[in-house]
């Protein structure tokens, strides 16, 4: 394997029916639901903060993230906890999907770049492109930009 | 070069900075030491310092440090070889460690200052050169006026006419000139060089005591057949580009912030032995793991086993307490310079004692306690300290003094500021606060209530506003800094003799006090130094007050706050609780509405900025016994947003 090869390999969820996809270099670990603690002051989709081995995680809600409406946890609800850079600064942090799919090796040429499109949920502002896997479709993610920091963001009243 | 990839290039860049940063605070004290202490070890560490700081300047092209480095090692030379070091010299050569440093600074933050803005002070370092040595009479160098600065630029076929600037060069040379910059943009390739012609550019200094008449006549065959201009630097002006100590004070050079610790050996190796004793207990508990029958002995190994498991640990977890912390003595270093240059700009005459220095705090206290320092210490110089004049007729001695102590106290350390001047204005101190309102006109507040008031926002004594302190900032920033920190400031004075401030800090921040509060669901952390009591209060006992309710303790009137409802757990008139907690800020209370007082424990605190970033209210999460997340109150901020809110 050549190192000048991008990261080919995507971890795949599901959120609302339709499959996204992570960098798989930059996901830490997969956790099962648990309930995160409320964080005051903060937009609302951002659910609270877990307890992982003493770090203070936040956890943010994808689904609220892209503008869908929030759904009660279900037996497949995962917490995919990722890396993210902000500034030069690494920070952990983690999103709340409906269920995991698999891990999926692309080919360079399979990504798209995002369709132009205007769109309310603002999906655009996190999307790096569509990844062409056979017959799916694969939103590709930029955990960079799932994640405003509140700073970034209007304090949500 | 090429084989050092970029992260270590930059890695020994940063100890680069960081050692170079130590040189120059070794080199500023053995420059303030040199007044009274001509020893050759003091000379040869002074050297020392600048000239490693040269060399690695050197090392990674940091020419702009290079070059005046090179200017001070070579005065600093003349000292070691027996010249006496005259108040100029020090002056001159305190510029340039503070030059040095702005010029660091500005590197490290990848901006590199301009190696033409050094010209002035490397001007004034040349120019103090070749002065007596110690065997003659000691004669201050005659330069009262402002040193030469000539821009000489042969036009390129002046060799031809028979000219060699070279010739120029020496004899400007021989009266004392110096090459400032060459200018060698007008130098083609090689190929296309013109070997009679002439590409080169100088900028020269010569000292000002040399006569214009004199230079004039080095350049007189060439006039003409160059661009010259020969011209009286401006020295004031140079002055003023480089941020003075005072200035600088305030802004301290940027502590590096998320930048590397150096740690002591001792410290590292503490750690080593302490991880492999955990390994030694954890192999001795997997022993004991294996399959077999479940003996008496074998509880009794295991029990064993566990406890030295839970000593090592702790021992562990205080070692790397310790790791966090440094010496006071690192934020006292600075002032000697302060207070030697603050002293030299009132005209006053003052000592600094300094005790205690080695007294170690958290590494996060201590990078936070150099602004409040520096406050009260400008304030003592400033406004606490009389002129030499004043002292001797008060039958003081002429010379004032302040002193910096620290020291552990219980679970606190303390740091203590005092001078010994004329003490605090009481009388003119209650008349101000009467007039600001921030007194009732006939209250009779005791000594050191007045003298508290000191720490109000924009209050200010100063008759005339001074350069060093006196706007009415300053002591309220002290207040809320030493508050941040979760410490406490205290005043003592006595007029004519002196006045005492007194800082107490937590002796880490990482563990605090908390009181363990239930708000619906969930529990919070209140720290317990900000708590002054809990009562009931019932519906009755609330008045509505606003958008808000406030209630009465006693003979004063308190707001209250719905906690729940302040942070989303309820909609807002929700709480029906009558536990009223109260807490104070900034000497003001405020009553958190609370469902539940659940335990006290000291809790760790974790920054929410580190995954996060900063949720007004809240100081930090820990983690509870049972691994739930709580949030810890900002009793401070809440306050702040209450009072502005309403």
């Amino acid at each position: 394997m050549s190192s000048t090869t991008p990261s080919s390999q995507l971890l795949t969820f599901v959120v609302a029916g339709e499959e996204f996809g992570v960098d798989i270099l930059r996901v830490q670990e997969i956790r099962g639901w648990s309930r995160p603690m409320p964080l005051p002051k903060t937009p609302a989709y951002i659910k609270g903060v877990i307890n992982i081995r003493g770090d203070i995680v936040p956890i943010a809600d994808l689904r609220e993230r892209l503008g869908l409406p929030s759904v009660e946890a279900g037996a497949t609800t995962v917490i995919v906890v990722v890396r993210v850079e902000h500034a030069g600064k690494g920070r952990t942090m983690g999103f709340v999907v409906d269920a995991m799919s698999d891990v999926t090796a692309l080919a360079n040429d399979a990504i798209k770049p995002p369709p132009d499109l205007a769109d309310h949920a603002g999906v655009s502002g996190m999307a790096s492109g569509i990844a062409l896997v056979d017959e799916r479709m694969i939103t590709i993610l930029d955990v960079d930009r799932v994640f405003s920091l509140p700073h970034h963001d209007a304090v949500a009243a | 070069m090429s084989a050092l990839d970029a992260a270590t290039l930059a890695a020994l860049l940063e100890t680069f900075f960081e050692e170079s940063f130590e040189g120059l605070e070794r080199a500023e004290t053995s420059l303030l030491a040199l007044e009274h202490d001509h020893s050759e070890e003091r000379i040869g560490e002074l050297f020392r310092a600048i000239h490693s700081i040269k060399g690695g300047a050197g090392a990674f092209g940091v020419t702009e440090v290079t070059d005046l480095a090179h200017v001070m090692e070579n005065l600093l030379d003349e000292i070691r070889s027996g010249r006496v070091a005259t108040r100029e010299i020090t002056a001159a050569l305190l510029q340039g460690v503070d030059t040095l440093r702005v010029a660091l600074v500005s590197r490290r933050g990848g901006k590199p200052v301009d190696p033409a803005s050094h010209a002035p002070i490397v001007a004034q370092l040349v120019a103090l050169r070749g002065g007596p040595v110690a065997a003659a009479p000691t004669v201050t160098a005659p330069t009262s006026s402002a040193p030469w600065r000539i821009s000489f630029a042969p036009h390129a076929h002046m060799m031809r006419a028979g000219n060699d600037p070279l010739r120029m060069l020496r004899e400007l040379a021989s009266l004392g000139g110096t090459v400032v910059a060459t200018d060698l943009s007008r130098l083609p390739p090689l190929a296309e060089l013109d070997p009679t012609a002439i590409y080169l550019a100088w900028t020269l200094t010569v000292p000002g005591g040399v006569a214009r008449s004199d230079i004039d006549d080095i350049f007189a065959w060439v006039e003409g057949d160059c661009d010259l201009t020969i011209e009286r630097e401006v020295v004031v002006a140079a002055v003023a580009a480089v941020p003075s100590a005072v200035d600088q004070a305030s802004t301290p050079p940027p502590p590096p912030t998320m930048g590397s610790l150096r740690v002591g050996i001792d410290k590292i190796d503490l750690l080593m032995n302490m991880v492999g004793e955990l390994v030694i207990t954890q192999s001795m508990l997997g022993e004991l793991d294996d399959e077999g029958p479940i003996t008496v002995d074998r509880i009794r190994q295991i029990r064993e086993g566990l406890s030295l498991l839970a000593r090592t640990t702790r021992a562990l977890q205080e070692s790397v307490v310790r790791l966090r912390s440094m010496p006071v003595g690192q934020v006292f270093g600075r002032f000697p310079r302060l207070v030697h240059d603050l002293g030299q700009q009132l005209g006053k005459d003052i000592a600094i004692e300094i005790t205690g220095q080695s007294t170690e705090l958290d590494r996060t206290v201590l990078e936070k306690l150099g602004d409040p320092l520096v406050h009260i210490v400008r304030n003592s110089i400033d406004h606490g300290l009389e002129t030499a004049e004043q002292r001797v007729a008060a039958g003081k001695p002429a010379q004032g003094t302040v002193r910096l102590h620290a020291e552990h106290r219980g679970s606190a350390v303390v740091i203590e500021i005092s001078d010994d001047g004329r003490g605090l204005d009481l009388p003119r101190i209650l008349e101000l606060a009467k007039q600001r309102g921030l007194v009732a006109p006939d209250a009779q507040p005791s000594d050191a209530e007045i003298a508290k008031l000191i720490f109000a926002p924009g209050f200010s004594t100063a008759r005339a506003v001074s350069d060093i302190s006196g706007r009415g900032v300053g002591m309220d920033v002290v207040w809320r800094s030493i508050q941040e920190l979760h410490g406490e400031v205290s005043v003592e004075t006595h007029a004519g003799r002196g006045t005492r401030t007194v800082l107490s800090l937590p002796l880490t921040l990482a563990i605090i006090d908390g009181q363990l509060i239930r708000l619906g669901t969930q529990t919070y952390v209140v720290p317990l130094l900000s708590i002054v009591e809990t009562v009931e209060a019932k519906a009755q006992a609330r008045h509505r007050y606003g958008a808000g309710e406030v209630t009465r303790i006693r003979d004063q009137i308190v707001p209250i706050v719905d906690l729940a409802a302040e942070l989303g757990i309820r909609p807002r008139g929700a709480s029906d609780s009558d536990l009223l907690m109260i807490v104070e800020s900034d000497g003001a209370p405020l009553g958190l509405v609370v469902d539940e007082l659940l335990a006290q424990q000291q809790v760790v605190i974790k920054s929410l900025e580190t995954n996060f970033g900063r949720v007004d209210g809240l100081a930090g999460a820990t983690i509870l016994g049972d691994g739930r997340v709580a949030f810890i109150l900002d009793i401070a901020a809440l306050s702040r947003d209450i009072r502005h809110a309403a």
